[in-house]
């Protein structure tokens, strides 16, 4: 579903992927786990298209098509969900009239019909009590006032409302406590546990991956994947650390 | 033939940043008086959307606000090569003006909004909000100034501009004039210049919004602030759409 080959890419004439590849067939979690400094976030700006980032080899293949030839909004069309570590807050822009747009405009670029307000409200509501996200919270404005938890949550509410074929999620679980860790958790299991859907979860821990338990886990380490496995790699860099399990391989 | 007022230059403080070249004899011969009378209310919408006004439109008008008056004027500059909207306000005790000013253009325009507001007794209030977003070698002005007398205690005046540069070339100028001869008043300016947010553009990019929305999004949600204080919906609706539909056809 995605394939990524030999991928180096940097910001401001700096390599920070360096030769990565890995593949997610459909129906799989992939999580991948990496010290700090090691391109994880990178990765992820890079698949969503982030202005300033430059690819300089390899190649990205989403559902037959070339991820890296795509505009940022024609991948969110093709049904690639970027999770932000950081969501960005927007004043004066609300999170009903920016998802409604935001769908309606994907729904376009694949020539189906737009969502009339009523049908876009009920299921904003429906998605909102999936993640526990008060339906109030909706009507503010993107992000403004939002604690870092809520911020999670809204992303998941988010994709909901997309429901993208395949999320690339960036730390979703940082700054939420346990049963928000929980709640999101489950969320990305009940959107994205389906069959034809993929996702690639970035993440620094091992707690997240007790709820969303991965197919296969990698390591990224200095810009490539330096180990891949099955859930029981996650566990053992959660009791022995990076350089034990990265030790090995020297 | 009566008399004609006799055309600034540029040495003018007031017309520091116009097109002054533009100026044709008798484009500012007329003046609108406007009386409020003590507790009334009065609201001027002034729209300059018409893509045939031609290349200058100038509006002034010299409004008295009567005891415990409100005196509201809401304006869109979107057209006309030069446009200007000049505003001389006198407040009386407990009166009230009310400015929300939008101007956007890119080529070579120039908009602006001047005002004067004369707090001529105690326990007036003023505010102005003013937004422009100018983009190609566009320009968009505010010059306000607020004039408290001696004896306007208790004066509550405030002005805030922001500017947005959607393209390099493009200027906006905020020129704030604040005489103050009272010692018990709030007077109140702020003034900011910025360009759209990238990493708001991209969030909205990585949710499916092409650039052109998101930017319409975004200045939506910018000029947005000028017409808070219109408690008319459609009126509001009517304005934003107009300033938005040039972007749209200009950019």
């Amino acid at each position: 579903m995605l394939k990524i080959e030999n991928l180096s890419a940097g910001i401001d004439g700096k390599t920070i992927l360096d030769g990565l590849s890995l593949e997610v067939p459909a129906g799989e979690v992939h999580a991948i786990m990496g010290p700090n400094g090691a391109g994880k976030s990178t990765l992820s700006y890079v698949l969503g298209g982030r202005p300033g980032y430059e690819v300089t080899g390899g190649s990205v293949d989403f559902m037959g098509q070339d991820l890296l030839d795509m505009e940022p909004h024609e991948r969110a069309a093709a049904g690639l969900f970027l999770g932000f570590q950081y969501p960005v807050e927007i004043p004066g822009v609300s999170n009903v009239q920016f998802l409604r747009e935001a769908l309606n405009a994907q729904r376009k670029a694949r020539g189906e019909e737009p969502l009339t307000g009523g049908e876009f409200l009920k299921l904003a509501k429906e998605k909102a009590a999936l993640l526990g996200l008060d339906m109030e919270m909706l009507k503010r404005n993107v992000n403004v006032g939002f604690s870092g938890g809520e911020k999670k949550r809204a992303e998941m509410v988010q994709m909901g409302i997309l429901d993208p074929k395949f999320a690339v999620l960036d730390e979703t679980d940082s700054g939420l406590d346990i049963d928000a860790l929980r709640v999101v958790g489950e969320g990305i299991n009940a959107i994205m546990r389906q069959p034809g859907k993929g996702v690639l979860l970035i993440t620094h821990y091992q707690r997240l991956l007790e709820v969303v338990k991965p197919d296969r886990v990698s390591i990224l380490a200095k810009g490539r994947i330096v180990k891949t496995g099955g859930p029981e790699l996650a566990e053992r860099l959660e009791n022995e650390g990076y350089d034990a399990v990265m030790g090995e391989m020297a | 033939m009566t008399a004609t007022t006799e055309l600034p230059t540029r040495k003018d403080e007031a017309w520091r940043y116009s097109a002054v070249e533009k100026l044709r004899a008798g484009d500012l011969d007329a003046v609108r008086q406007i009386d409020v009378a003590a507790g009334d209310s009065a609201r001027e919408i002034i729209l300059v959307s018409d893509e045939n006004s031609g290349e200058t439109e100038i509006h002034r008008l010299k409004v008295n606000v009567g005891e415990n008056a409100r005196f509201e004027i809401f304006g869109v500059i979107a057209s006309a090569d030069y446009a200007r909207l000049e505003v001389e306000v006198t407040l009386a005790k407990g009166a009230h003006f009310e400015l929300g000013g939008i101007t956007v253009g890119g080529r070579d325009t120039v908009r602006e909004f001047v005002t004067r507001v004369v707090h001529a007794e105690p326990e007036g209030t003023s505010n102005q909000t003013v937004r422009s977003v100018h983009w190609g070698q566009g320009t968009g002005s505010f010059l306000g100034s607020i004039d408290v007398v001696r004896h306007a205690q208790k004066t509550d005046a405030a002005q805030d501009f922001k500017g947005l540069l959607l393209e390099k070339g493009a200027t906006v100028n905020a020129v704030p004039q604040l005489e103050i001869f009272a010692d018990d008043v709030k007077c109140a300016h702020g003034a900011t210049v910025g360009q759209l947010d990238e990493s708001a553009r991209f969030y909205m990019a990585a949710r499916g919004l092409p650039p052109e929305l998101s930017r319409r999004l975004l200045v939506q949600a910018f000029i947005g602030d000028a017409l808070v204080s219109l408690d008319d919906e459609g009126e509001q609706e009517r304005l934003l759409r107009a300033a938005l539909d040039k972007l749209d056809r200009h950019l």
